[in-house]
């Protein structure tokens, strides 16, 4: 069913994105904007294959930072979720820390990181972990807290204990909550590894963009861009996929829904 | 092993600071199916809970026996207004659900569980999501998956109020022969309910309230709907839940 949808749905964004390179262009040729500001779609594309060797090596970097915050951050996030729901110490001590945490700015975090992690792949695949960290915890746990009382019911004459509850009853309940959580993550995650680029490194997509421009390689710069760009929304269908598979019940709403 | 009889004693409810009731007394005897009355609010369902020790949030006690003197945990089983199937199961997974909480099913309770859809009607809904069915048969699911637990003791909360008038007919026979040589507790505010499926039929009424014995029309449950005895004592017992909310 699948196979048959994908090609459709396929057209709208591919035509959506050749009109947007024909708006570029047109603004291009209108205003007469100096192509070390602005590179033409053309230019870009010409970047994008010539130096796909350049573009590629930074971009595997990139992508390791992205994937490791990410597995990182889930786990962690899910952990946080998961001990918050069971353990009542933990949330009168962990929930304000929690929040707090929220409020540091993440550029400002970046090279407190740099100093103590120096430059090398750790820094940048944490800065992904902080960012995905607190979407995925507290969606987590609002979503395990948030267990209809009727179920609970039948776990406590089913005689389960606290941590079977946790796991066979509230966990699933809260796949979807935490399902918004992951979305949301996977689309923050290349925000922070990239971040973290800018700060300190010598590899990374992040690092090409802003060694690019300093060198007026507009063209280059703009190509690294849409790499990263391909990797958000790559990231975020991939995610998207994998949810749906886990929850299978709630496929066919989604996809008649559509 | 035989069903026990429960007896309970020194039940006592409070709603804010407003006594609902204390030292109340009840027996409900091994084997027996017993209707709760009383209007909204008169604490019925918050009895049901406290027999099944499930969490209230307004201060209660209750001092509960069995009639052989072993503890209930175990052999009770819950059913409620909703259905409460989850939706990540398939439906005959939530007739299981109990062995998938607890643990792994083994095969011989997926053939159980079959078993039971068979009773119910719906063994070829086995494989659908809960999604998928309406809502008399999500509720006969739920009845299955009461009945897998194979508990003595079943406690039900106006278990039939949320389907249609037929769906609930029909359920009260399947149920009646299903939860046959059980003791059963039912919360219900249905007086036709009551009367076709009850031994015993006890109303909640006054402030603080008290439990008054009403006495059950003649002949085997569930009984017909053209039963003469029946339709008398209905209008009897309406009579009586009108009288309660004005005592």
């Amino acid at each position: 069913m699948l196979e048959k949808i994908a090609p459709g749905r396929l057209v709208r964004p591919v035509v959506a994105l050749v009109v947007l390179a024909a708006i570029w262009q047109l603004v291009l040729i209108l205003t007469g904007v100096p192509r070390y500001i602005l590179p033409s779609p053309m230019a870009v594309g010409s970047a994008l294959i010539e130096q796909r060797a350049l573009l590629a090596h930074h971009a595997g970097i990139t992508a390791i930072e992205i994937v490791a915050g990410l597995i990182g951050g889930i786990l962690l996030g899910l952990a946080t979720a998961l001990a918050l729901a069971r353990f009542r110490a933990l949330r009168r001590t962990l929930l304000p820390l929690l929040l707090i945490s929220q409020a540091i700015p993440l550029f400002a975090l970046a090279p407190i990181l740099m100093l103590w992690l120096g430059y090398g792949l750790g820094p940048k695949i944490l800065m992904a972990m902080v960012i995905i960290y607190f979407p995925v915890a507290s969606t987590g746990y609002d979503g395990l807290r948030q267990t209809p009382q009727g179920w609970l019911d039948l776990a406590r004459t089913f005689g389960l204990s606290r941590r079977q509850q946790l796991l066979k009853v509230q966990l699933p309940a809260a796949l979807p909550s935490l399902a918004s959580g992951l979305r949301m993550a996977a689309s923050a995650a290349p925000i922070g590894a990239v971040i973290g680029e800018w700060v300190g490194s010598s590899q990374g997509l992040g690092y090409l963009m802003l060694n690019a421009n300093a060198r007026l390689q507009i063209d280059l710069m703009f190509a690294a861009l849409v790499v990263l760009v391909a990797f958000a929304v790559l990231l975020y269908f991939g995610v998207d996929a994998a949810l749906r598979l886990s929850m299978p019940w709630h496929r066919d709403r989604v996809e008649s829904g559509s | 092993m035989p069903p026990p009889g429960l007896v309970v004693r020194q039940a006592s409810l409070t709603f804010g600071n407003r006594p609902l009731f204390h030292g109340l007394q009840a027996r409900f005897d091994a084997g027996s199916w017993t209707c709760l009355l009383g209007r909204s609010g008169s604490g019925k369902s918050s009895l049901l809970r406290m027999i099944a020790s499930l969490r209230l949030p307004d201060n209660h006690h209750l001092d509960l026996a069995t009639s052989d003197g072993a503890p209930l945990t175990g052999r009770l089983a819950w059913m409620a207004q909703q259905d409460l199937l989850v939706p990540w199961q398939r439906v005959v997974g939530n007739v299981m659900l109990g062995s998938h909480w607890r643990g792994r099913p083994a095969p011989e309770d997926r053939q159980r569980a079959q078993r039971l859809l068979d009773q119910v009607g719906l063994a070829d809904k086995a494989g659908q999501w809960p999604d998928e069915l309406s809502g008399g048969q999500r509720q006969r699911v739920a009845l299955a998956r009461t009945l897998f637990e194979d508990a003595s003791v079943v406690l039900m909360d106006e278990p039939f109020s949320a389907v249609d008038a037929i769906t609930r007919l029909e359920l009260h026979d399947l149920a009646s022969r299903l939860l046959a040589d059980r003791t059963v507790i039912m919360v219900t505010h249905d007086p036709l309910e009551a009367l076709r499926l009850a031994d015993r039929i006890l109303i909640l009424q006054g402030e603080p309230a008290r439990l008054v014995s009403i006495p059950v029309p003649e002949g085997a449950r569930p009984r017909p709907l053209d039963n003469i005895d029946l339709q008398r004592r209905q209008a009897e017992l309406v009579t009586r839940l009108r009288e309660s909310a004005h005592a």
